[in-house]
């Protein structure tokens, strides 16, 4: 039993990791939640690795790294809004590239820097281990924001993902609830990639919430599944980091997918057992359209 | 007739002649394409019209219109005595396809709540009134028994079911519906029919697209046939006459004691000679 709480009690460091990770795990269920329900998986993937230009020219420039990650996150929203108007079809290859492209930006960027490979893989990897008290008050409102968000708009979120037609009709413009939720998924990810890292935080954003939405039946009991989920992933991920000397953010972000699949594969073995029991007979015809 | 110019003394005067909807030498279509050109009709309040074409006549371009999703690329349409889409609170929509019902967490309880968002709004509070309209809706169609059955082990017909309820819900004085038996079983679809005609009764209106010339059409009074163009507006009985019938749906219709059936055809307005003319559907209710 102590060998799961001493690394905790005996390292300060370890403890604020804790506790940021804790923060950011918390955004993310909460964030997480709505890019599954809204099928965002891929604009979360995008948002996460576009902001590394920004990251990448504050780190050159001497500002802070989430500053400029909030500048890469504004460009990336208004790249991908104004790509999903104009193409109703393409929008997906559109994305891809703009995201690759600001990756790729990014990485010249860093490339510059006298210490490219530090910097590089503290922005795509996160420093978790390193984190200050200041950076975790910034987490903490940072979770705060979102969890307000969700609350606030739960109606339209909530329409959004039921229908985005049914939100307009029922008064919620679907244009500006839409991009408040992508601002509430930019928050987390800015927030959370000192911690994870950008290359990894759309890991933490999804794993843990899609974890949820396979076991809950209500979006409610979805989002605190998700935080459980992602408190753990943070946990064992940080011992696994501590007693085998590993990288403290792919190990968090490992435990979180096997979580995933293990909630997964439980699944698919119980359904195979008995098929849909919850289905009352119906008498249900084809009927004429 | 009065003219959509005369009536711009705005929501009251609209209402006090009892109007609901009002069209004139309305166009409507997408991205400035013209789908149904001249469309001119009145909905009065507590009344009905049926919309009646084949699939790609118009039918749903027209009840997304009047909710706000398309903007009308000519002419006069108000709703309320306003612009369509500027009446959250007064209409409830049901549309054709639900995107992601299949993933989603929510029981259908979830999902009929939903009609109630409009009227509460943002952040206003759900009470126990609130919770008995929406018990009582799933009681109306028939699916209290499911209300904690999460909409993904929900049938076809039961998901119908639960979006009819969610429109029941809103209690709105217009209801939008783009065909609301699709998917519905007998049972379903009478439960549908006496829901929709206490609507009536209660001083709604209603405008629903559909190809139930029969019972759906009968609680309507006006039909308006649609094939790219206004066929027909009426009455059921004036309008849906196999003449009118035939040019909306390219398609011939068979009599079997007194019982109206439509054969429809991919393409029926467009024109050529009805492909299976003198055939019959089988296997109806």
């Amino acid at each position: 039993m102590d060998a799961l709480i001493t690394p905790f009690a005996a390292n300060e460091f370890m403890r604020q990791a804790l506790v940021a990770g804790v923060l950011v795990s918390i955004a993310c269920a909460v964030a997480g939640t709505f890019v599954i329900l809204r099928g965002l998986a891929f604009i979360g993937d995008a948002l996460s690795h576009g902001v590394l230009p920004g990251i990448a020219l504050a780190f050159l420039l001497g500002f802070p790294g989430i500053l400029g990650a909030a500048i890469g996150a504004v460009f990336m929203i208004g790249g991908i809004s104004l790509i999903t108007q104009k193409s109703r079809l393409s929008s997906d290859t559109a994305i891809g590239l703009l995201f690759i492209g600001m990756l790729s930006l990014g990485v010249m960027m860093v490339s510059r820097s006298s210490s490219f490979s530090g910097d590089l893989t503290r922005i795509l990897f996160g420093e978790i281990l390193g984190i200050g008290s200041s950076a975790i008050f910034v987490q903490l409102a940072a979770t705060v924001i979102v969890i307000a968000a969700a609350i606030i708009c739960y109606r339209p979120f909530m329409l959004l993902s039921f229908d985005p037609e049914q939100a307009q009709v029922a008064g919620f413009s679907s244009r500006l609830y839409h991009n408040i939720m992508l601002f509430m998924i930019a928050t987390t990810i800015i927030v959370s990639f000192q911690t994870v890292g950008t290359l990894l935080v759309f890991g933490l954003l999804i794993a843990p919430a899609g974890a949820a939405a396979l076991l809950a039946r209500r979006v409610e009991v979805m989002m605190a599944w998700a935080v459980a989920f992602g408190a753990l992933s943070m946990y064992f991920g940080l011992l696994i980091s501590y007693y085998f000397n590993l990288a403290a953010g792919p190990a968090i972000i490992m435990v979180a997918v096997i979580i995933f699949f293990v909630v997964f594969i439980a699944q698919n073995i119980r359904k195979g057992g008995a098929v849909d029991r919850n289905v009352p007979a119906t008498t249900e015809g084809k009927m004429e359209r | 007739m009065k003219s959509l110019a005369d009536n711009t003394a705005g929501e009251r005067s609209f209402e006090s002649e009892g109007l609901c909807v009002l069209a004139r030498r309305l166009n409507i279509g997408y991205d400035g394409e013209v789908i149904v050109p001249d469309v001119d009709f009145e909905v009065a309040k507590g009344q009905a019209i049926g919309l009646i074409g084949t699939n790609g006549s118009g039918k749903s371009t027209l009840l997304r219109t009047i909710v706000g999703l398309l903007p009308p690329i000519k002419g006069d349409l108000s709703v309320f005595g306003m612009p369509p889409g500027s009446n959250a609170r007064r209409i409830a929509y049901l549309g054709q396809f639900h995107n992601s019902g299949f993933i989603l967490p929510l029981q259908a309880r979830d999902v009929v709540r939903m009609g109630r968002f409009p009227l509460l709004g943002l952040l206003g509070r759900a009470g126990k009134k609130d919770d008995d309209i929406v018990h009582w809706a799933m009681r109306t169609m028939g699916i209290e028994h499911l209300a904690n059955t999460p909409l993904r082990f929900l049938s076809g017909g039961q998901q119908q079911r639960t979006y009819l309820a969610q429109v029941l819900a809103h209690q709105a004085d217009l209801l939008v519906l783009d065909e609301p038996t699709a998917g519905l079983d007998a049972g379903g679809r009478d439960l549908y029919l006496q829901a929709i005609d206490a609507e009536i009764r209660r001083g709604a209106s209603v405008i629903l697209a559909t190809h139930d010339i029969q019972e759906e059409a009968n609680l309507c009074n006006q039909v308006m046939l649609l094939a790219r163009r206004v066929v027909a507006l009426g009455p059921p009985q004036e309008v849906m006459t196999p003449e009118a019938l035939l040019e909306t749906f390219g398609v011939v219709i068979t009599s079997e004691s007194g019982r109206l059936r439509v054969l429809e055809t991919k393409h029926g307005h467009d024109g050529g000679q009805p492909a299976q003319r003198g055939k019959t559907r089988s296997g109806g209710p």
